[in-house]
């Protein structure tokens, strides 16, 4: 699915990513922890292409693509969906408006005809159900006025009506209740199948409770560091980062 | 060289100039009185088209405009498109009145066939006082209309006033005087457009009286090498209702006079406003809300959308005059750059002489959120739809401020049509 290797990243010419090499194949679920600051946000948002970060060495190749030669738009309509960490409020702009146009650039792209109106808003229904979102909410404007919990839950709807084949999850679970939580959870585990992967960015190990990832990778200094199973994610939730820092700082 | 000596050297001057921007025209001869035509001619000897050293032309440069040369014609080259389902279309051509219309409930005059006593209602309300466009339209427009709504009348389908100029340097000049006797209600749809090129020059004035209610939208679209320099005069008398939004799409330069004097209690008044501007383009909006009387409310909103190197100007003024005591009086401008060379110079301002009500203003200019335009490229949104879809959603506060349905989506097609939108 997709494959980094030797990743450098930058941004206002501080070196974040440090050669950062992680492969993940279709029906995985891989997540990433790591302290505050080791450039988790940074590797999501250099892959969904945010202009600020300048790759300066290595690839990454997606479904045989170079993924850093595509534009933001078009990394996702080759099947890359990234859920912020802060979704972004655009007042005026509706949800269902918002999602009809993307879903048909999308399929522009793969040269499929525009979504019928009745076909976009059964598929509405179906998908705001997976994660509980009020229809009312997917008629309103994107994400405004919408508290914490349901910003996250209108990411998932969103990766759910755009049916990606590799969905990162950036800190989706920070700032969330138990329930809101399991509901986020319970989402992306509907949609997962053998064909698609999942990236999940997380500090905390408890979202790992509901979806159980085939991997834990520690990242550390831009770079991964350790990688393990999801008893790695139970001995980082117990021990904290220390010992890593400890193992793996380089003396400067 | 004493001072007096200076004057009239500066008026010897300004005669030349706007004499030589006349040559072509000729003086009319409806019966607006003699004490309106002088004070006309009066204008035009003592002034010349304002400059940028005047208050309220600040940043609007009329040098190009003052250059031109134009004519009038008596010709209609061919029918207006209409644009609304509506059957009652008034259409003007390159400033001549085509037809005239039978509306049940309305009555139309053309100010050629109206007598001195009726055409006191010329001007009755605008300060022609060093206004050298006022002067114009008043000694040259060739003819122009009073549409009385009668009394008690509600007029369902829109009154189309449609505008075209389908010659080139042309020159413009109408008058439309609009009356919404006792507890009438009417729409008007002004729609200015055309492949003619050079100066309209329009004129409105409505009157409101008890209980009318009134609703304009004003369309802009002329071409890019037109100027549009228009005025709306409105006067409310009690429980008016007023409403006018105007949107501007195209034109060289457009400036629009509105002036609202709210006379009588318990009106309401809504201004709504959004321009487009591309480059090359100066659109300047020119507000006034003059509350006298007490118990009232007006809304104000205009958003602008500047791109290349194009000019906005916004100057909004409330009065709120002494006596007149619960006033709620709001008033917003808010504007996007979408260009490093674009440039909006906006100025809200509040007079307050009461004592006794709530008024608010506000202004901001900024640029297309960034962020918001990352998030859905991510979704796979192109970078040119993101931004249409954010122009949209921001210009939409105003365009939802439209009651017509028909109206709106006629506006969003002509989006499409001049600014490319895909969507």
């Amino acid at each position: 699915m997709i494959k980094i290797n030797n990743l450098h990243a930058s941004i206002d010419g501080k070196e974040i990513l440090k050669g950062l090499n992680l492969e993940v194949k279709a029906g995985e679920v891989h997540a990433i922890m790591g302290p505050n600051g080791a450039g988790k946000s940074t590797l999501s948002s250099v892959l969904a292409g945010r202009e600020e970060y300048e790759v300066t060495e290595g690839s990454v190749d997606f479904e045989g693509i170079d993924l850093l030669e595509l534009s933001t738009e078009d990394r996702a309509r080759e099947g890359l969906f990234l859920a912020f960490q802060y979704p972004i409020e655009i007042p005026g702009v509706s949800n269902v408006n918002f999602l009809r146009t993307a879903l048909n650039e999308i399929r522009e792209y793969k040269g499929l005809d525009p979504i019928s109106a009745k076909d976009f808003m059964a598929m509405v229904r179906e998908k705001s159900a997976l994660v509980e979102l009020d229809s009312k909410l997917a008629s309103r404007a994107v994400n405004e006025g919408f508290s914490g919990g349901e910003k996250k839950r209108n990411e998932i709807f969103q990766m759910a009506m755009l049916e990606p084949k590799l969905a990162i999850l950036d800190e989706t679970d920070s700032g969330l209740d138990i329930d809101a939580l399991r509901i986020v959870a319970n989402g992306v585990n509907q949609l997962k199948s053998p064909a698609n992967a999942t990236i999940i960015i997380t500090h905390y190990q408890r979202l790992l409770d509901y979806i159980i990832p085939d991997f834990v990778h520690v990242l550390f200094d831009g770079r991964i560091v350790k990688t393990g199973t999801k008893e790695l994610a139970l001995e980082l939730e117990e021990k904290g980062y220390d010992w890593i820092k400890d193992e793996f700082s380089t003396v400067g | 060289m004493n001072f007096q000596q200076l004057d009239e050297m500066e008026i010897a001057t300004n005669v030349s100039k706007i004499s030589q921007f006349v040559t072509n025209f000729r003086e009319n001869n409806l019966l607006i009185g003699d004490r309106l035509r002088d004070s006309s001619k009066l204008v035009l000897a003592q002034n010349d088209f304002p400059t940028t050293r005047h208050e309220s032309w600040k940043y609007t440069r009329l040098t190009k405009l003052s250059q031109l040369s134009l004519t009038t014609t008596e010709k209609i080259n061919s029918p207006v498109s209409v644009p609304l389902k509506s059957p009652h279309v008034i259409s003007i051509v390159n400033g001549n009145i085509v037809d005239v219309p039978s509306i049940p409930g309305v009555n139309v005059f053309r100010l050629s066939e109206c007598s001195e006593k009726q055409l006191e209602l010329v001007g009755k309300h605008i300060s022609i006082e060093n206004d050298v466009f006022q002067a114009l339209n008043t000694l040259y427009l060739k003819d122009g209309l009073i549409i009385e709504i009668q009394e008690n009348q509600q007029i369902n389908d829109a009154i189309q006033l449609i505008f075209e100029t389908q010659e080139s340097s042309i020159f413009c000049p109408i008058r439309i005087i609009i009356v919404g006797k006792k507890s009438s209600k009417a729409h008007f749809f002004q729609h200015f457009s055309g492949k003619g090129t050079g100066l309209t020059l329009p004129v409105f004035e409505y009157f409101l009286e008890q209980n009318a209610h009134l609703k304009v939208d004003k369309i802009q679209m002329e071409n890019d090498e037109s100027f549009h320099i228009a005025t709306d005069q409105v006067h409310q008398e009690r429980d008016s209702y007023f409403k006018i939004n105007t949107i501007t799409l195209s034109g060289k330069l457009v400036r629009n006079n509105l002036n609202i004097l709210v006379d009588g209690e318990n009106c309401e008044t809504n201004l709504n406003g959004s321009f487009l501007l591309h480059d090359g383009q100066l659109v300047d909006n020119h507000t006034i809300v003059d509350h006298l009387k007490p118990n009232c409310n007006s809304n104000e909103l205009y958003k602008g959308v500047l791109n290349g190197k194009s000019i906005g100007v916004f100057n909004g003024k409330v009065f709120v005059r002494p006596d007149a005591q619960k006033i709620n009086a709001f008033q917003s401008n808010a504007n996007v750059l979408l260009s490093e060379d674009a440039s909006m110079n906006s100025k809200p301002e509040l007079e307050i002489y009461a004592d006794d009500v709530k008024c608010s203003h506000g202004s901001t200019t900024g640029q297309m959120d960034e962020e918001a335009i990352f998030y859905l490229r991510t979704r796979g949104i192109s970078d040119k739809s993101a931004r249409a879809l954010m122009t949209q959603a921001f210009i939409g506060d105003v365009l939802n401020q439209i009651d017509s349905e028909e109206v709106r989506s006629y506006i969003e097609s002509k989006l499409i049509e001049i600014h490319g939108w895909t969507i």
